[in-house]
């Protein structure tokens, strides 16, 4: 079981100071929240990529490498990665990149997004929302599987013997969640390819997304990638901890009553209602283990715990008690629960071992250079000699 | 006929204590029901008030979803056979509380739905009210509004064309209900409206066995082309 925290790295004033930080502070103290999330044995840093103010992840590849060199062990993630405006093409070089520098500490996590004008700003139709994250992801999926890739599809301009670099790290692309909240399309992609789906479990009510995680688990089955209870569930959450209940809910009320989204809630309902947990350690981890008992064994469970306009130093001791006086305690309950024969979510060293066994990963090396800057119809010099691809003329 | 009585159900938005929205609905629903008696269908209404709901809905709008009280009413109307809905008329409009109310129902929670359309005011200047506004509410919402609205004032209630066009209203919804063509509609046509998996509606798709999985959207999320 992998726990982390997932931000989208909003801005907000403090209510209680009335401060905002810069986008200058608020970059500098997200890299700081994902060391610390490192430093306390957190598995999973997740940043969710936003393109307008008051959000500052507008490039997460560039904010997860530079975390990359600054930390250790923790697996770097998105949250989500928008596969709806971004092309595919640069999804997949930006991301193996990133893969190479993490030492294959990198996953993704694609969807849709919730900001409505991205899709003009970039081009796109909203309309072809669902469309375009289908079509899209399926060709990821072929950019970091072959070598060579012949593609046409009806959104983006077509390729012909298009080799994305580079290859993933070892050749193991990394592993894909599949992030939605309403659509059981991108539920169905995520069982179909087998890879994990993710529910944000945030600003809805109590296992309000159990019917789209129990239709990823029967089609996950239905695709013969193995039991439903085996499927690659991943888990959203909102937490605020301090060591006693009370101090959490009266620190945490102003940040929850005057944040945009909350306004006109009572929190003390919002935690009733919703998977929002705010109190003490143990109460944190009581209500997380309902999520096990509702959605049944799962794989990864982030915490959405350094917006509102939290300070930075408040989040990173929310960073601390999660990675110190919470997570402990849940790995080893939820351990102790998980039926047999339920996997882990996969990492880059359980790939490896699954494609390779004991053998050696496959390091491509390039053919060289023909003259005309490509290296022709087998790019590599252990590509296979049956792949063909058809090069269009070079005028 | 089927044996268990049609479940008709009143949204009424009036708030005050001796309510005309709600006298009008109560007249509307028991001559609904004694024309569907009178052709040996048996029929029971039941009244959903949405003031007590007032503050569930208005945190609602702002959540984006609704509270157990009132995702309890909306899964009621829901599975209403006919629904007699009912504003009072504020500042030349339907009740903010009513049109609040309907703005968070799911867009197909009411598809193909026989429904009498009514409103109450203080005088006949807003007669129109029933007919301009609730009706391209539930246009909207792809439900099945009656002919006739009703629209009361209270001169209407010392005069027995009131009850002429309430009889009318029952008669035209009774008729529906008893041809069954709603149901119809909703069960053979339901794929053909835009739907919300694992929404509020009666037919709502909530698990693979209710999925169609020949859309070109679904095929496309099995790595198929269009």
């Amino acid at each position: 079981m992998q726990f982390g925290i997932f931000s989208v790295g909003d801005v907000a004033p403090d209510p209680v100071t009335g401060r905002t930080q810069s986008e200058a502070e608020r970059i500098s103290n997200l890299v700081r929240i994902a060391q610390r999330a490192d430093e306390v044995g957190l598995d999973v840093f997740a940043i969710g990529e936003h393109h307008n103010p008051p959000f500052i992840p507008s490039s997460p590849p560039t904010l997860l490498g530079h975390i990359a060199a600054l930390t250790k062990n923790i697996v770097l993630s998105t949250s989500v990665t928008l596969m709806t405006t971004n092309d595919p093409v640069k999804i997949a070089e930006d991301y193996a990149m990133l893969q190479h520098l993490a030492k294959g500490r990198l996953d993704l996590m694609v969807g849709r997004g919730n900001t409505a004008p991205v899709y003009p700003w970039f081009g796109k139709k909203i309309r072809d929302g669902v469309g375009l994250a289908l079509e899209n992801y399926n060709l990821l999926h072929q950019l970091w599987r072959n070598d060579v890739v012949d593609w046409e599809g009806q959104y983006r301009t077509p390729l012909q013997g298009f080799t994305a670099t580079p290859r993933p790290l070892d050749d193991v692309p990394p592993f894909v969640w599949h992030g939605s909240i309403r659509t059981p399309e991108i539920a169905e992609q995520a069982a179909y390819y087998g890879n994990g789906y993710f529910a944000n479990n945030v600003l809805a009510p109590n296992f309000h997304f159990k019917p789209l995680v129990d239709f990823y688990r029967q089609r996950f089955e239905h695709y013969g990638h193995g039991r439903a209870d085996q499927a690659i569930v991943g888990l959203g959450g909102q937490a605020f901890i301090a060591k006693r209940s009370q101090d959490a809910v009266s620190t945490f009320r102003p940040y929850f009553e005057n944040y945009a989204l909350f306004r006109g809630m009572k929190l003390e309902d919002y935690m009733r209602d919703t998977p929002l947990s705010v109190g003490s350690p143990q109460e944190i981890i009581d209500k997380t283990l309902t999520f096990q008992e509702g959605f049944g064994d799962y794989q990864r469970q982030l915490f959405a715990m350094d917006g509102l306009g939290l300070p930075v130093e408040v989040a990173l001791e929310q960073v601390e008690l999660l990675g110190t006086e919470v997570v402990p305690v849940l790995r080893k309950e939820l351990a102790s629960r998980r039926a047999p024969g339920v996997p882990d979510a996969p990492t880059h060293a359980s790939l490896v071992t699954a494609k390779y066994g004991d053998a050696e990963p496959r390091q491509p090396r390039p053919n060289p250079n023909r003259g005309d800057n490509l290296s022709g119809a087998s790019p590599y010099q252990d590509t296979d000699a049956d792949v063909q691809a058809h090069f269009p003329a070079v005028v | 006929m089927s044996t268990t009585p049609l479940d008709l159900v009143v949204v009424s938005a009036g708030v005050s204590e001796q309510s005309s929205t709600r006298l009008l609905t109560d007249r509307i629903a028991q001559k609904t029901i004694d024309a569907l008696r009178d052709a040996g269908v048996p029929a029971t209404a039941s009244v959903l008030d949405l003031g007590p709901l007032a503050v569930d809905i208005a945190r609602a709008v702002v959540s984006g979803f609704p509270g157990e009280d009132l995702k309890r009413a909306i899964t009621r109307l829901g599975a209403a056979d006919g629904v007699i809905a009912a504003t009072p008329v504020y500042k030349a409009g339907i009740s903010g509380l009513f049109k609040s109310f309907a703005d968070v129902l799911d867009n197909d929670l009411l598809v193909a739905k026989p429904v009498i359309l009514a409103a109450t005011g203080g005088s006949a200047r807003h007669a129109m009210v029933p007919d301009e506004q609730l009706r391209p509410l539930f246009a909207f919402l792809r439900a099945m509004p009656v002919p006739t609205s009703v629209y009361a004032t209270p001169e209407d209630w010392g005069s027995p064309d009131l009850g002429k066009r309430i009889a009318r209203a029952s008669t035209e919804l009774a008729l529906l209900l008893r041809s069954g063509v709603g149901r119809e509609i909703a069960d053979t046509a339901w794929d053909g409206y835009q739907h919300q998996f694992s929404g509020n509606a009666t037919r709502a798709e909530r698990s693979a066995a209710d999925v169609d999985f020949t859309t070109d959207l679904m095929r496309l999320a099995a790595g198929g082309g269009r």
